[in-house]
């Protein structure tokens, strides 16, 4: 029975939160999950060092950009006060110990420079206690997007899936880029990359689906303009090129090369998501008022 | 208990902005940011089309989602039901500007005037730096309503305990009191109008209501 209206009141287009909030689900999204991989890559004896640091930089990077995005950088410790039921606090207060003990495992892997604790069994207990923390900060990220009532693309709770197995799938592609830099990536990697991106074409579809019920019609076709080329750049061309990577075990460019895919069509999801499609939902109001006779005027 | 609440009769609203004239008289608020606004919109389809003028602004919901997301405890809603923004508090994050549905929050990050570069003098003598790069919005004009209580005042019944634009609203179209008070005006409005709320779906509880047509006798 509602009516959306037209004129002022119509849908538009937010800009409280521009590209350096996108940039903060991108970096932190295919942080978390490189932070995953490598860890799950370090237990079937691939080095930390390297996908560790690159995951804690993109974590870094993207809360970096919030901070140059909020109006009162100085105040910034204050984004820890409301942990009861802010998500953006308990992202702000996983992401502590997400770099303080990724970092360690970092430092405890370089080859470099010889230190004390140096080993595996510590290296792997700090890069699983950072992966699982990381994933807390991912989960963080996607209900983020969920509280958003303003914005109906975001506040769709098909959303979340979206960003969760997104980051996990950016996560995938940047450890087969930086394994196929000096080895082969491990053997579970490029079934799980297939998986994972699986996954995402179907919650991506999934979330477009359900955004059509209530999302206001710029949104929608914000996200369909770019679902095709998400389809083929960051879906089949991967899934093929990973297929090639199982048959042809000797090529591991070909799982570089879909790695790239991956992350980087996850990047454009994200950003999508968070530019082109944040409309507001506009006003709507399910009466208009009866004037001169008294008449019952129902839309 | 109190629970303030404006009434807006979209019968009597005829879209003249005194309204938002007088808010920004009241709050010295920047070009471009108007905490009470009157939408103007087109309603249905030709040939049944209608104008509707709709107040909005802040709805001062009782189950704020600005609130939920706030990371700073900056927005709190006080037990009289306004919502308010501790503004030494805030760091600007913009959450709650996202999470509001009414689009009611705004953040500007300079000083910006009305005319030209320089500021006028009551642009001048009014400047208040703390709302710089944070999130405000309509109070409900707090202040005020809060100095009328202490002096014994009833808002909603004495302009000087009564928000800005509703005093100022020439076609008597706003209505400000306290729901929890039976014999209040906007009591006595709701229980002889029909009314409804902005995205009432949402489950915010919003404390703005809309009058659209009488109550049949």
């Amino acid at each position: 029975m509602t009516t959306t209206l037209t004129g002022s009141g119509a849908p538009r287009l937010q800009h409280n939160w521009d590209s350096r909030a996108a940039c903060n689900f991108i970096g932190g999204g295919s942080g978390t999950g490189l932070l995953l991989a490598a860890a799950v890559a370090f237990a079937s004896g691939s080095p930390y060092f390297l996908a560790g640091t690159l995951a804690l930089a993109l974590i870094a990077f993207g809360l970096s950009m919030v901070w140059l995005e909020i109006g009162r950088p100085l105040r910034a410790l204050n984004v820890f006060f409301h942990p009861q039921t802010s998500w953006m606090s308990r992202e702000a207060l996983l992401a502590l110990p997400v770099l303080a003990l990724g970092t360690l495992a970092v430092v405890l892997d370089q080859p470099f420079v010889s230190l004390p604790f140096q080993g595996h069994l510590p290296v792997a207990v700090l890069a699983s206690a950072t992966a699982i923390l990381g994933l807390g900060f991912l989960y963080c990220q996607a209900r983020i997007l969920y509280a958003s009532k303003g914005v109906p693309a975001w506040s769709e709770p098909a959303l979340q899936p979206v960003i969760i197995i997104t980051g996990l799938a950016e996560g995938l592609g940047l450890l087969l880029m930086l394994t196929a830099l000096d080895a082969q990536p491990p053997v579970w990697a490029v079934p799980a990359a297939i998986v994972a991106l699986l996954a995402r074409a179907g919650a991506w579809d999934h979330y477009r689906e359900r955004l059509k019920r209530r999302a206001p019609a710029p949104a929608i076709a914000a996200l369909n303009r770019i679902s095709v080329p998400v389809h083929l750049l960051g879906h089949a061309l991967p899934a093929v090129l990973l297929v090639c990577a199982l048959l042809v075990p000797s090529a591991p460019a070909l799982a570089a090369v879909a790695g790239l895919a991956l992350a980087a069509v996850g990047a454009w999801i994200k950003f999508a998501v968070v530019t082109s499609a944040a409309f507001t939902q506009g006003f709507s109001i399910p009466f208009v008022p009866t004037r001169g006779l008294s008449h019952s005027a129902t839309l | 208990m109190t629970r303030y609440v404006m009434v807006a009769d979209l019968r009597r609203c005829i879209g003249c902005q005194t309204c938002t004239a007088a808010c920004k008289q009241a709050n010295a608020t920047p070009p471009g940011v108007q905490w009470r606004r009157v939408l103007d919109m087109e309603v249905g389809e030709y040939p049944d089309v209608r104008r509707v003028f709709v107040p909005t602004g802040c709805q001062h919901c009782a189950d704020p989602p600005c609130e939920w997301v706030c990371p700073t405890t900056a927005t709190r809603r006080r037990p009289d039901g306004v919502v308010q923004i501790v503004y030494d508090l805030c760091i600007g994050c913009s959450a709650c500007a996202v999470a509001c549905p009414y689009e009611a929050r705004y953040k500007v990050e300079k000083r910006e005037f009305a005319f030209g570069d320089q500021p006028t003098a009551d642009e001048e003598m009014r400047a208040n730096d703390s709302l710089i790069g944070v999130a405000t919005k309509c109070t409900f004009c707090a202040d005020i309503v809060d100095a009328g209580v202490a002096r014994g005042l009833t808002p909603g019944e004495d302009p000087e305990a009564t928000p800005a634009c509703v005093n100022l609203c020439i076609s008597g179209a706003l209505a400000f009191g306290d729901i929890d008070d039976p014999q209040s005006r906007v009591s006595e409005l709701l229980r002889n109008n029909k009314h409804f709320r902005m995205h009432e779906e949402l489950g915010t509880n919003p404390g703005f209501y809309y009058l659209w047509d009488q109550e049949p006798s």
